[in-house]
């Protein structure tokens, strides 16, 4: 058994001088044992191994070299027994540095990766405190690295900080620069480091305003930032009070969204921000929204319709009507609900009393979808795939308007609020709530009252009877506004 | 208004920069302040000095010079109608602030961007005085990144390129339209001309530093960009493509994707919704895709499902591989670097290991797993010495067992 000592924890020229003579003597990695500092010492050991001055030197590749400087600084004591293993590895096959699935080597690239980035971590989350002395103003910081980096990384801090007179104090060796020489001392201990630096509670400050809470994710914050540094960071206090602040913002606005159908607390919101808005950004944002409808090509049905039908109405309307599709004469016309369904929803409206001039018309889908026969062109059923594709342009139309209450007329548009097929004949005639927290009715199409044989009179008035329920629910919710 | 302090500034200016995604320090020349007689270094890599709970990291102070603002676009919360708090640093303030988080290592430099105040070319000069000061007053060497303003005289955008690491002009949103309605103040055709102009001064900057070694160095770093995701309706294909577009023609050295936040104080246009934050990270892992694996813009769109976005449970190299399994599995000991790219779960680092490697053995799915976080996921995409994944690459279930499982709860926690 050969015992070499080296100076210090990351004693690499001491490693390389002891690593060469052995190896060029033979001894395997087996029989060697490797101490660090100046007591203790191996019972088995015989006489330390000493390097013969002018020994023939050998090369390595350099590969090797970045290798061994970095792993050298790792805290494991069996680096320097693996990094002499791959040593004599190297002399016996040059390729061996090539060989990365290797397991020898890819151990000792992974504590290499380990200094690394222990370094890069030192550079980030030191924190430097200023402190008056008699030499004047100096930097002082305390850092506890996982790895023997202190050495190894002081340089970073000379080129940054080169005009200051700096120190970083860790447990195991300190280093300080005076803006001319860099210096080392042994470890020191957190007391020896100040405590509050008057830039701190801005720096703070910084931290807590510039985290969004809206996007709270703590997993890929403690995967860059691991808590065994927070001790040491004073932003890091925050993060706990920074959390809980979050997830109560959040709460407050699921509970505002919730609550808004029964109170119609959203909508009170919505009309006080069209306060502060200067009148002309809806309108503008409307008319931008119409034009870039006028191009949509989201599903095919452009490709067959002569235009885009988009909705019309005061921008500001308490009821939002949508529709199914437009028909053979809105798709002339381009506007909605100009047809026989729409002069049988006009009478309706007016028997309920609800002002048609004051509500916001629109379809849930913009395009005629239609099967040419013969000259006529006949009214065809949008599919899902429609429904869903136009249904960006429905929901930007009722973010717009904010309507207090929107109301589906038949099957599609309740598909398009509701995002899935509901039956109207049990949900009509009352209130529910669409999946944005806005509150829906559902009545039917009137171009169904045109198709129907039976009980007509008796449907249309139940249709008229809906009609009424919703003016007058738009009128209470008008009041507590 | 009363006078606010420093430090009720920072909060106001600091919380109206957080919605910006960019944050980068990295890709700058190597400098640093020995001979000097100031502070600052840059080594060429970024260094992220803290994260926050939000998991983005805090690199450089970011703040804006003033959340004032003239103009009034839908997405932004300094809007001229938006109801918040306003404050306005002066250059000074700046200048000693950054100075003073340097010393103490709290960040890699600073980050200004502003609010526009009563003219573009009168905020651009304040923008441009802070970092002229910074440069010229105290001689800092670390990073500056400035975002200029369109609208501003050439002359003082060609200033912000000299004394900054990196210079970024903002292109919003990914389609005219949603510029048109969202931003109607704002115009694409001169935020283009502006990149433009921006390109040719960083590559006239570029000739003039190989023929004279004293020429300044302009904008080292480059140029890069923003734009809103989740606020027009721009689908995911159409936001790659754009990328690529901007990337090409204008050389920029990245496009920062930001998901659409609308809290608090959202204009009545925008639905109150929480931010889709995996689309934006989807988004990101394409962008990853064409810059290092050598995926073409069209492939990344060919990943996308029916409605052109980018799958939220899979990563878009997952979801583009298991449309393609014709092309799998890929041998490890024969196939060339581009198709080795192409697998799921095999990074540039591990595919570099690989064919480092099987110069001088085969090798076996263990030699693979020690080269890879986990070799789970690559297992169906590769055959190696002794390992054929026989019928895996073919299963329909596939994808669910590939996907991770526990994002499924972030997802719709909406």
């Amino acid at each position: 058994m050969r015992s070499v000592r080296l100076a210090h924890e990351e004693d690499f020229d001491g490693w390389r001088d002891a690593a060469r003579a052995l190896a060029l003597a033979g001894v395997p990695a087996a029989e060697v044992s490797w101490q660090v500092g100046a007591d203790g010492g191996d019972l088995f050991g015989d006489e330390a191994i000493v390097p013969a001055a002018g020994a023939p030197a050998f090369a390595v590749p350099r590969p090797f070299v970045e290798l061994a400087r970095a792993a050298i600084c790792h805290s494991d004591p069996v680096r320097f027994a693996l990094l002499y293993a791959l040593l004599l590895r190297v002399r016996a096959h040059p390729h061996a540095m090539e060989d990365q699935a290797d397991p020898l080597l890819r151990n000792l690239e992974l504590m290499a990766k380990d200094v690394r980035r222990d370094m890069h971590k030192m550079h980030a989350f030191v924190r430097f405190r200023e402190v008056e002395s008699e030499g004047g103003t100096r930097y002082v910081a305390w850092f506890e690295p996982d790895h023997h980096i202190v050495r190894a990384n002081a340089g970073f801090f000379v080129r940054r900080f080169a005009n200051m007179a700096w120190s970083i104090l860790t447990p195991e060796l300190c280093a300080h620069w005076d803006g001319a020489g860099l210096s080392f001392s042994p470890g020191a201990t957190r007391a020896d480091a100040p405590d509050g630096d008057p830039v701190e509670e801005t720096w703070k400050t910084y931290y807590a305003s510039i985290f969004n809470p809206a996007r709270v994710k703590v997993k890929a914050m403690t995967k860059e930032m691991p808590r065994k540094y927070w001790k040491n960071m004073p932003e890091t206090a925050l993060v706990g009070q920074l959390l809980a602040g979050a997830q109560a913002r959040e709460a407050e606005m699921v509970e505002r969204s919730r609550s808004k159908a029964a109170e119609g607390g959203l909508a009170r919101a919505a009309a006080a921000e069209k306060r502060i808005e200067p009148g002309g950004n809806v309108r503008a944002a409307w008319e931008a929204l119409l034009v870039e409808a006028r191009g949509c090509t989201r599903c095919d049905l452009y490709r067959c319709g002569t235009q885009t039908v988009f909705g019309e109405g005061p921008l500001d309307a308490r009821i939002l009507f949508v529709g199914e599709q437009p028909g053979d004469q809105e798709d002339l016309a381009g506007r909605p609900f100009v047809g026989p369904a729409g002069q049988l929803f006009d009478r309706a409206l007016a028997e309920a009393g609800v002002d048609r001039s004051a509500a916001y018309v629109t379809n849930a889908v913009k395009h005629f979808k239609f099967e040419q026969r013969g000259k006529r062109r006949i009214h065809a059923k949008p599919n899902g795939g429609e429904i869903d594709a136009c249904r960006w342009w429905i929901e930007q139309e009722r973010a717009l308007i904010r309507p207090p209450l929107t109301v589906a007329l038949g099957a599609t548009a309740a598909r398009s609020i509701f995002g899935k097929t509901v039956t109207i004949g049990a949900m009509r005639g009352r209130a529910h709530q669409a999946p944005n927290g806005d509150e829906a009715w559902i009545t039917v199409h009137p171009s169904f009252l045109l198709r129907v044989r039976d009980n007509r009179e008796e449907e249309y008035a139940r249709f008229v009877a809906d009609l009424r329920g919703i003016g007058e629910r738009a009128r209470a919710l008008a009041r507590t506004d | 208004m009363s006078r606010l302090d420093t430090r009720e500034k920072l909060a106001i200016l600091a919380d109206a920069a957080k919605y910006d995604a960019s944050c980068a320090s990295s890709g700058s020349v190597k400098r640093n302040s020995v001979g000097g007689k100031g502070i600052g270094s840059t080594e060429g890599m970024g260094i992220c000095h803290a994260y926050a709970p939000d998991g983005r990291c805090i690199s450089l102070l970011k703040i804006l010079l003033t959340n004032s603002c003239i103009f009034d676009c839908h997405y932004c919360i300094n809007r001229k109608s938006s109801n918040v708090r306003r404050a306005r640093f002066t250059a000074a303030e700046v200048v000693q602030l950054t100075l003073a988080f340097y010393r103490r290592n709290y960040i890699e430099g600073l980050f200004l961007s502003s609010g526009i105040i009563r003219s573009s070319n009168y905020t651009m000069e304040q923008i441009v005085e802070v970092a002229r000061s910074l440069r010229e007053d105290h001689d800092f060497r670390g990073y500056i990144h400035l975002k200029t303003i369109p609208d501003a005289d050439p002359e003082l955008v060609h200033k912000a390129g000299l004394h900054a690491d990196r210079v970024s002009i903002n292109v919003e949103l990914p389609t005219e339209s949603g510029l048109k309605r969202l931003a109607p103040e704002k115009d694409g055709v001169r935020i283009e001309s502006a990149m433009d102009g921006m390109k040719a001064s960083i590559e006239a900057g570029h000739d003039e530093k190989k023929r004279f070694k004293a020429a300044p160095a302009f904008a080292p770093a480059g140029q890069s960009t923003q734009m809103i995701v989740g606020a027009d309706s721009a689908n995911d294909g159409e936001i790659v493509q754009r990328a690529s577009g901007l990337y090409d023609r204008f050389a920029l050295r990245r496009v920062y994707y930001s998901a659409f936040s609308p809290i608090p104080d959202a204009s009545a246009i925008l639905p109150l919704k929480r931010p889709p934050l995996m689309r934006e990270h989807r988004l990101y892992q394409s962008d990853w895709l064409m810059r290092f694996y050598g995926f073409k813009p069209a492939e990344v769109v060919a990943a996308t499902d029916a409605d052109g976005m980018l799958p939220l449970d899979i990563d878009p190299k997952l979801a583009w591989a298991l449309k393609y399994r014709g092309q799998f599995p890929v041998d490890v000991n024969r196939a060339p670097r581009e198709m080795l790219l192409r697998v799921p779960g095999l990074g540039v680092k591990a595919v570099d290991k690989i064919v480092a490697s099987r110069r001088w053995r085969r090798l076996t799915l263990d030699d693979v797993g020690r080269l890879t976080v986990s070799v789970a996921k690559i297992r169906p995409f590769i055959c190696a010495e002794g390992w054929q994944p026989v019928a895996l690459t073919d299963r329909a279930d596939l994808r669910q067992r590939l996907r991770p499982k526990t994002e499924q709860l972030e997802l719709f926690r909406a």
